[in-house]
């Protein structure tokens, strides 16, 4: 992304937010609405960018499609660790992270932040049927656990990264996308904070792609399965049988 | 210089894929096996989901068993009605092997499974070659090696279905080579190997095959049965990682022509005794990995087409 257009939609924004007949205080769009997995794809970063009017805070959530989701408990058996017990929940985002102006608990208070799903501590998933019999401190275990997993894995928040305010008026943040994580339809919603209340909220969409060869094998792997392992054993054969002639007289 | 595997779904080092290939290749080539028990845990070691290792693995030994049937039968050392016994039973196997492998992906304990039968394989054949190559260098210290009767007669000849194989000159039963067939078919499967490192001492042991032409006959049932493992893994799990599959061939195929070359100057009890403390190296490893108090008792995994 060359920074010219950027720098002149930035422009563009603050003359809108200029504009006294508005009654918007806050706008805010995102680099690049699209990313794309190529071969080379090891993450990116995108940048989130805007312009508020007046004071207030501003918290920046990227959330990834919601996926279904086991967790499961290993367990002891005869010295060995097994996966034993586990929980299913319907609608994980497979993505949340979070960009704030301030640290978040000094904007706005837990039950705010629960009820707009903000922050992967605040966030509430929704237990399989077949789990819905079990106690809430067992699912609450559960639920901690997918949290931390998905924290390991760079997928959900661990430290919001900050979002910078120049002049009191254009902010600005970059979010990054690992290279581990799902494609789909993801959202990034600015939120602009006041008095520890969301006043106004900007959503866009940015779509996670796979692009290029990969997305080629990915797709035919998983769309015509028996063609793609068909080809896979044609290829290897092909491959083997080239090895076994260019060695043969080495 | 990364590359994202589009199937593991992750971004690793070309260099490191290649090079992986290479080595294993290259002791494949030292040590005249395949390789594949080493190569899987190895992909496991960096990172790689185990159901995708041992799929892309069985499709690599597709390819690297054709080159090495190639040698073998340009010689005349495959037996290929043999084989063909090999080939149905490895077929039946295979097939029960990919379907266990489904239900254990649903269940949750195919990463177990997957570990516990390296454990066990990779312990059983390291400490029999550790045992084996030590007496025999302590043998060829005290006198020349003497050599016992390979063909036994024992029950196993009394089964019915009994069959002339004239390239090995038996006279067997049908039912034991496609029993082995089919045994070494459902650890193909659920392990990602060709299997040569147990169906090659069952050859000799158990069907009494002259040696010139086990390594050819192993090879030839060993590019079906894991073809079919890599259609079958392909069509039901879609763990087959083409890309990451021709990386590994592309370095084993030259490491494995240094590997013979270095093999001819080595003595083969040494060799062995080698082979034989890496085989238990990866075993302790992964065994230690089974009973060690993993850092987080929980794990996570999507359920897909929910």
């Amino acid at each position: 992304m060359s920074q010219a257009p950027l720098l002149t939609r930035m422009l563009v924004l603050l003359v809108m937010s200029a504009t006294p007949a508005t009654a918007e205080v806050l706008v805010a769009d995102t680099s690049r609405r699209h990313v794309a997995i190529t071969t080379g794809f090891t993450g990116t970063d995108v940048l989130l960018f805007g312009a508020v009017e007046g004071a207030g805070d501003i918290v920046v959530v990227i959330r990834g499609p919601a996926e279904t989701i086991v967790v499961r408990r290993k367990q002891r058996f005869a010295g060995v660790w097994a996966n034993a017990d586990s929980v299913v929940f319907q609608d994980a985002p497979n993505f949340h992270q979070l960009a704030t102006s301030r640290p978040l608990e000094e904007i706005a208070d837990p039950a705010t932040l629960r009820q707009l799903n903000i922050g992967a501590d605040n966030l509430e998933f929704t237990p399989a049927p077949r789990d819905r019999h079990r106690s809430s401190l067992e699912i609450a275990e559960f639920r901690k656990a997918l949290v931390r997993n998905k924290r390991t894995d760079g997928l959900y928040d661990t430290e919001p990264a900050p979002v910078s305010i120049i002049s009191e008026r254009l902010f600005r943040t970059p979010v990054y996308f690992p290279a581990n994580m799902a494609t789909g339809n993801y959202t990034a919603t600015i939120y602009l904070f006041r008095d520890g209340a969301a006043v106004q909220l900007i959503e866009k969409p940015i779509v996670v792609q796979k692009s290029g060869f990969g997305a080629e094998v990915y797709t035919w792997a998983h769309d015509r399965a028996p063609l793609y392992g068909a080809a896979a054993i044609v290829v290897a054969i092909a491959a083997g049988w080239l090895a076994g002639v260019i060695f043969r007289n080495v | 210089m990364h590359i994202y595997l589009p199937i593991a779904e992750m971004s690793v080092n070309i260099f490191l894929i290649c090079g992986m290939g290479g080595m294993i290749g290259f002791l494949s080539g030292l040590f005249g096996v395949g390789g594949g028990f080493l190569m899987t845990p190895l992909l496991i070691f960096i990172g790689v989901p185990a159901p995708v290792a041992v799929g892309t693995e069985a499709n690599q030994i597709v390819a690297s068993s054709v080159s090495g049937v190639l040698a073998h039968w340009r010689r005349g050392n495959v037996d290929f009605k043999m084989g063909a016994v090999l080939v149905a039973g490895g077929f039946a196997g295979s097939s029960l092997g990919v379907f266990l492998f489904k239900h254990l992906q649903t269940v949750g304990q195919i990463d177990l499974v997957i570990r516990m039968c390296y454990v066990v394989f990779l312990g059983a054949i390291g400490g029999l070659m550790l045992y084996e190559s030590i007496r025999a260098i302590r043998r060829s210290r005290l006198i020349g090696a003497r050599r016992g009767k390979l063909h036994q007669h024992n029950w196993l000849h009394g089964l019915p279905l009994k069959v002339r194989f004239r390239r090995s000159k038996l006279y067997i039963s049908a039912i034991l080579p496609f029993a082995i067939g089919a045994g070494v078919g459902v650890l193909s499967a659920l392990m990602g190997v060709g299997g040569g490192f147990i169906m090659i001492p069952a050859m000799i042991y158990l069907l009494g095959m002259p040696t010139s032409v086990v390594v050819g006959t192993s090879l030839f049932q060993i590019i079906f049965v894991t073809a079919n493992v890599t259609f079958l893994q392909a069509v039901s799990t879609q763990t087959v990682d083409v890309v990451l599959a021709l990386l590994l061939l592309a370095g084993a195929v030259v490491g494995a022509q240094f590997g013979s070359k270095y093999s001819v100057q080595m003595k083969g009890e040494q060799l062995r005794g080698l082979l034989s403390l890496m085989v238990l190296a990866v075993c302790i490893k992964l065994a230690f990995d089974l009973v060690a108090r993993p850092d987080d008792l929980y794990s996570i995994a999507p359920i897909v087409g929910h």
